[in-house]
């Protein structure tokens, strides 16, 4: 079996096949759960409306599961980045100013284009691509400055907790169907 | 049959449904791709391509493109994939519509285009730059690191709501006054 996914793994022309069909995928479930209207992210951010959350955690709930358990078996190795408070906090906060001015995000962008959103196209697409060249001209810099500064004590959370996988793996998912519960109890 | 054709056409699945199909979709993802879902990284190589089409000797001097090398290839694909996907749900279920100014948005400020493009081009900015800066968006970090129990990525995610949260409330609250 490994030695299979390794072939699908290294031939090229099926991988380009697969984005496209793992990008369909993607954006029938990113409108078929609401997740590509501007009104549902916005209600979001607002703390009006909780769809945004729901959709990510309960990925979260089931993908944390089902990944645990194909690297268990040995059909996978995730491989998770380390990262420095420089480059994720300092980036995310931008990423959310950004988040909540354009009103979607670069997966959600694409799926708002693909449902007729005229402001996700011109403005959005137009947008993160102005604001990724110029990223990528100032990288060199921004590097140096600010990505590698404040490394992270661990690069997952059991490291960080200092706890085995599985339990770590229990007590997030505790916490995540925790809040949904939570969520739905208060009426959201 | 008719159930599988009545679920594909209903207007909205579960938040929990659809997330679970993600959830699942990820996993796939690191099965036959070995890699995770996440779509920033699809804008970098269509920037570099861009780039490369216009200015091929300045586009290959970056730093940044001999990092992440743009190319036609599965983090591209996924994009317009993606467009792919949204379209033909939305056409089945009738949710297929023209929008330039969505109604959340001109409840507060108004019917006028060119307000709500001109905020969406300099949302886009930010979101671009910051995703970058971040490596990674709500896709990548926020639900595939998540999946992986990264730190950074967790971290990062709560950023993206916290800056997320704090502009949107400042920008409707109060400047819209709503």
């Amino acid at each position: 079996m490994g030695a299979l996914f390794t072939g699908i793994h290294k031939d090229r022309r099926l991988q380009v096949v697969l984005g496209l069909l793992f990008g369909i995928a993607f954006g029938i479930l990113l409108q078929k759960g609401g997740v590509t209207s501007y009104n549902v992210i916005i209600a979001q951010l607002l703390l009006t409306n909780f769809t945004v959350m729901k959709v990510m955690l309960s990925a979260v709930i089931v993908g944390m599961i089902g990944l645990a358990l194909l690297k268990h078996f040995g059909y996978i190795q995730p491989h998770p980045a380390s990262g420095t408070i420089g480059s994720n906090v300092i980036g995310g906060i931008i990423f959310g100013f950004g988040f909540a001015l354009l009103g979607y995000c670069p997966g959600t962008v694409a799926g708002a284009v693909g449902t007729g959103a005229i402001d996700a196209l011109i403005g959005g697409v137009v947008g993160i691509l102005i604001g990724v060249a110029i990223f990528a001209e100032l990288y060199p810099q921004i590097r140096t400055r600010f990505l590698l500064k404040g490394p992270l004590p661990a690069v997952t959370v059991q490291e960080f907790l200092r706890i085995n996988t599985w339990m770590t793996i229990v007590i997030m998912e505790a916490v995540m169907i925790g809040f949904l519960l939570v969520l739905e109890y208060l009426g959201y | 049959m008719v159930l599988i054709l009545e679920f594909i056409t209903q207007a909205t699945w579960s938040p929990y449904v659809a997330g679970a199909g993600i959830g699942i979709l990820v996993c796939l993802a690191f099965l036959l791709s070995n890699r995770p879902i996440g779509c920033s990284s699809g804008f970098v190589k269509a920037t570099g391509l861009i780039e490369k089409t216009v200015s091929p000797a300045h586009a290959g001097k970056k730093e940044y493109f001999k990092e992440i090398v743009p190319d036609v290839d599965w983090a591209f694909m996924l994009i317009p994939g993606i467009v792919i996907g949204a379209f033909i749900s939305s056409m089945l279920s009738g949710q297929f519509q023209f929008v330039i100014v969505p109604s959340a948005w001109s409840a507060t400020f108004g019917n006028t285009p060119f307000l709500r493009i001109l905020v969406a081009v300099l949302g886009g900015v930010l979101l671009g730059f910051g995703a970058r800066w971040a490596g990674g968006c709500t896709s990548g970090h926020g639900i595939s690191g998540s999946i992986q129990l990264s730190l950074a990525s967790m971290i990062t995610a709560v950023c993206f709501f916290a800056g997320g949260i704090g502009m949107a409330m400042f920008l409707f609250y109060v400047i819209g006054g709503a």
